[in-house]
């Protein structure tokens, strides 16, 4: 409290400083007129009368200096004093302090940018309370090579009963087919267990949303609906509660409407744009029974308050073991059943992370540079004044005291160059933000906020603080005698202090290598997944979308047999044939859509094939498709042996189905896998004969060479999420609604929706990698131009000391070109070393970086190779100038001037 | 070596303090002097320290100042005493006597006296 106190009395002294300093002043001059006269008064002679009242006064100075070192802050006068010094030598070599400040602004800028694309999606708190309790439960079959199948009822009651869970619900996300409005709308829906929001931990803004003690086994035909499908379907109407909307033909009650701001979770934006939710226990029609091994819909839990992930993993474990035991024909030894819990906020970003990961190690490596470059100018400016430093300090200047105030300068540089990039990034964000790969998870999340501005003074503070202590207490390092003798030219420099600027820019160039070879195989390997021959054609194909709807009742489903479907399909077909420019025609279910669809929309089958035994052995788990028998002619995929399906391919005649290659392969290895029988549903006793093998296409993700894939006739077994193909030369953006006219013509109660060439799906794939790549080629680029500048910036330097040597060398007789000669080399000496160092960095970060390649192996000797000579090539063009610039130097004036 | 006390810490305050109560508004100069002719010349001054001193207590409010005129027509500053000075004035006099107290019955303690 009385420290608090004093600290503020000194604080308002010390604004007050100069006011009682010019008191006391006056006050004891005054105190030596008093005296001095009373001693004239005593007869004293008047030199004799001041000494005397001189004396008895006391020090006048140190009595000042006391007073004001008790009554003020001598730290922060001290500090305003050095900025204010420090700001004047800024001032006074603008073209220093712009070059310094720009780096910085560039390298605090770049880094501050990512990390605000990074603080959004991977250390963003999800948007529920409490969000540390949230997590997602994976099922896996790693013996059959099976990751995520989902959770089955059985197991789900099982975990809502472990204990360690507050909530566990299911979510299963699609669509629904929202009519009732002039023109019938897919919305992107979820059915989920009544204890999703609670789980969540998110309230209705009006209404309820559902009981979590709900226990109907199917559909409570309860209804919560997003602010947005209120607001737009329903235009916010305030009487909504109670109200019905029609889903899919099943009319549902709206018992609550979510807040503006509530995003559902999940991986794909279309599923955290969810807008309607309805309530189901999974147990009864139309879900299937529920038994053990069928498997849907997603799993998510919030822990019990305080519960660390790891341990509740650990229940879960035991859970896993005991139920394995308990159920042995469910649970096969060899299918390796376990469960995983992955914090929620970790799960969403997923795959990105490691693309995002990169890009902020490649900005922090320009960062790096950026800083180093910085000190390597400092240390430059070091010797221009050394004969400044040796003068203070031969005037009693404390080492401790210059090291702070060149301290103060060099962190005053790296603050100003930090809150430049700041402000930069801050105006330009809009402009930044469109280069921002849309697929990227919460990207509308992604602002300059507080934090980042946080961020942004630390990260120039930290810098400051690392790379201008070296410089200032290098250049504090002199030897007065030496610094002082050499009589106005200036030091040349400790041997020491050339060594450390030699170092810096060994390890700029070092580390831009790193970071052009890690540009270089980004680059290599985007190129290969571009040229690759994705093993189908998607030149002028359009893909339309539509949804037949589900009923909770199957007996009111117009849809519900492959028969009944296939006269809509078979219909709407032959009307889109007929549009101009059309030239094929062909539909299938989502998953049959190339590149197109997230995790959501695989359709993963058991594959049991024929003589295997069902009992001893988990049966692989196949992607699985649904199309037509035009689909592969459309696609251009290649017949390998048999024959793809024909129109005599009804529902009752025998099932069939068309493999990949690589499923051949795998599961038929050196047979020829046409006529052999396989079941794709474990309860169902039908077989499907094999007819046909096609050629491996990449149609789950162009890095993907092979993913084993079954095709069945969509004619044979329906599909609710189906997209129609047009191939031909079609006006994109007519097209869509020309289809529609079609689809809408034979059933008008069929949404429309995601038009889209293949091309741009295919493009889209490829966007976060692009952006990545784009990002560390021109963090690359930039790395470069600094390490340019800085190998610029030594090898002038070096010229300049060695001015005089090079003047008399001249003057002996050297040729011209000797010196150019003897210049050059020591900027390729430096090229080389950094070179050097950078390929053992790049070795390290290309094997980092491995699963983020495709094609180019991590040890791609083109890309080394050319790096190295891009760097070297630049090295030397840096050292050009300054070289030139000695070989021309005059040698009579040089010497005269020394 | 010394002849003559110096001014035990502290107590200069309180000695500007009852010299200015007794005495009224003095200037500088005068609260020097007159601190030295009340000690009877005993106590000698390192006069500089009172200046600090005196902002000090101004800074605090027990004292307060402002320009007039010396005896001499001398242009100085005048020290008065506040409302807060004579309270704490008064505090730190039976502080002092208090200790005095203390300090004198342990000069005069014999032992047969105590139990």
């Amino acid at each position: 409290m009385k420290l608090l106190r004093r600290f503020f009395i000194r604080l308002s002294n010390f604004a007050a400083g100069r006011r009682a300093d010019q008191r006391l002043r006056e006050e004891l001059a005054e105190h030596l007129a008093f005296q001095t006269e009373e001693n004239l008064r005593a007869g004293m002679s008047p030199a004799e009368a001041r000494r005397q009242a001189v004396l008895k006064l006391g020090g006048a100075e140190a009595i000042r200096e006391d007073h004001h070192a008790e009554q003020s802050l001598p730290f922060i006068e001290n500090l305003l004093f050095d900025l204010k010094y420090a700001a004047r030598m800024l001032r006074r070599s603008p073209g220093f302090a712009f070059v310094a400040i720009a780096t910085m602004a560039l390298g605090v800028g770049a880094t501050t940018a990512i990390y605000s694309v990074i603080d959004a999606t991977l250390l963003h708190p999800l948007p529920y309370p409490n969000p540390n309790e949230l997590v997602r439960i994976e099922d896996d079959l790693p013996g059959v090579g099976a990751q995520d199948v989902s959770v089955s009822i059985p197991e789900w009651k099982d975990l809502e009963n472990s204990g360690i869970f507050q909530y566990v619900a299911i979510d299963f996300f699609g669509s629904s087919n929202l009519t009732g409005s002039a023109q019938p709308t897919r919305i992107a829906a979820k059915v989920v267990t009544p204890n999703y929001f609670a789980m969540l931990g998110v309230g209705a803004q009006l209404g309820r949303t559902f009981d979590p003690g709900d226990n109907t086994p199917g559909f409570n035909l309860e209804a919560v609906i997003s602010d947005g499908l209120w607001k737009r379907a329903f235009g916010a109407d305030p009487r909504i509660l109670g109200k019905t909307v029609r889903m899919d033909n099943d009319v549902y009650q709206v018992v609550g409407v979510m807040p503006p701001g509530f995003r559902d979770q999940g991986k794909t934006s279309e599923e955290r744009n969810t807008e309607a939710w309805s309530a189901a226990g999974f147990a009864a029609v139309p879900f299937p029974p529920a038994l053990r091994n069928s498997r849907f819909g997603t799993a998510f839990a919030r822990l019990k308050p305080g519960l660390p992930v790891a341990s509740a993993q650990a229940h879960i474990d035991a859970l896993v073991a005991s139920l394995t035991k308990q159920y042995p024909a469910d649970y096969p030894a060899q299918a390796a059943w376990n469960i995983r819990l992955i914090p929620l906020a970790e799960s969403l970003v997923g795959d990105d992370r490691q693309s995002l990961i990169l890009l902020f190690g490649a900005v922090g490596l320009v960062l790096l540079i950026s800083c180093v470059n910085v000190a390597n100018l400092l240390l430059a400016r070091a010797s221009a004044r050394g004969r400044e430093m040796a003068v203070r300090q031969a005037l009693g200047a404390a080492r401790t005291r210059l090291i702070r105030q060149l301290f103060t300068e060099s962190l005053l540089l790296f603050v100003l160059g930090g809150i430049t990039g700041f402000a930069v990034l801050f105006f330009a964000r809009k402009f930044l933000l469109q280069f921002v790969p849309e697929s990227l998870p919460r990207l509308n999340e992604i602002s300059i906020s507080w934090g980042v501005l946080a961020f942004a003074i630390v990260v120039s503070i930290a810098a400051g603080t690392i790379f201008g202590l070296a410089p200032a207490w290098l250049m504090s390092r002199l030897d007065l005698n030496t610094t002082l003798r050499q009589e106005g030219r200036g030091s040349n420099g400790s041997r020491q202090r050339s060594r450390l600027r030699h170092a810096l820019v060994i390890g700029e160039l070092a580390l831009s290598l790193v970071l052009m070879i890690a540009a270089g195989l980004l680059l290599r390997s985007f190129w290969d997944l571009f040229k690759v021959q994705p093993g189908f054609n998607p030149s002028r194909v359009t893909a339309i979308e539509t949804w037949l709807p589900v009923p909770n009742d199957p007996k009111t489903d117009i849809y519900s047999t492959a028969t009944q479907e296939a006269v809509m399909l078979r219909e709407v077909l032959r009307r889109n044939r007929t549009l101009p420019g059309v030239e094929e025609t062909a539909v299938g279910d989502r998953a049959a859509l190339p590149l197109g669809h997230g995790k959501n929309d695989l359709n993963m089958s058991p594959l049991i094939r024929e003589g295997q035994d069902v009992q001893t052995s988990q049966p692989p788990l196949i992607d699985t498709s649904f199309v037509s028998p035009e689909y592969f002619r459309l696609l251009g995929m290649a017949l390998l042996r048999g024959r793809l399906f024909v129109d005599q391919d009804l529902e009752d005649t025998p099932s069939i189905a068309v493999i990949n290659q690589a499923a051949a392969r795998t599961y038929w290895p050196n047979q020829d896998p046409v006529g052999k029988r396989v079941r794709l549903r474990a309860e169902k006793p039908d077989w499907t004969t094999i007819v046909g093998v096609i050629a491996d296409a990449r149609t789950e993700s162009l890095a993907d060479a092979a993913i084993p894939q079954v095709y069945l006739d969509i004619y044979q077994r329906w599909a609710k999420d189906l997209a129609f193909f047009v191939r031909g030369q079609v006006d994109p953006a007519t097209i869509a609604a020309q289809v529609r006219t079609q689809i809408q013509a034979v059933d008008p109660n069929l949404p429309v929706f995601h038009a889209e060439t293949l091309n741009d799906i295919l493009s889209s794939s490829l966007s976060v990698r692009r952006f990545s790549m784009e990002m560390v080629a021109l963090f690359a680029g930039t790395a470069l131009l600094l390490a340019g500048l800085g190998i610029y910036g030594t090898i002038s330097y070096v010229v300049n000391e060695q001015r005089r040597e090079i003047a008399i060398r001249l003057a002996l007789g050297a040729q011209r070109g000797t010196i150019l000669k003897m210049v050059l080399r020591q900027g390729l000496t430096l090229a080389a070393a950094g070179a050097g160092v950078g390929l053992v960095g790049a070795l390290i970060v290309s094997h980092l970086m491995a699963g983020l390649l495709f094609g180019a192996s991590s040890i791609d000797l083109p890309t080394f190779a050319g790096v190295t000579v891009v760097l070297t090539a630049v090295a030397l063009a840096a050292s050009c100038i300054p070289a030139l610039t000695a070989m021309r130097l005059d040698p009579i004036t040089t010497l005269h001037s020394e | 070596m010394k002849d003559k006390p110096d001014v035990l810490q502290g107590t200069l305050a309180l000695m500007v303090l009852k010299t200015l109560d007794v005495l009224g508004p003095q200037h500088g100069y005068g609260i020097a002097r007159r601190i030295e002719q009340i000690s009877g010349d005993i106590l000698v001054l390192n006069q500089g320290t009172l200046y600090p001193l005196l902002l000090k207590l101004e800074h605090e409010g027990s004292i307060a100042s402002q320009w007039g005129a010396s005896d001499n027509n001398r242009r100085a500053r005048f020290y008065r005493i506040t409302a807060r000075g004579r309270k704490q004035l008064q505090t730190e006099t039976s502080d002092w006597e208090r200790t005095a107290q203390i300090i004198e019955r342990f000069f005069n303690v014999k032992a047969e006296e105590l139990p």
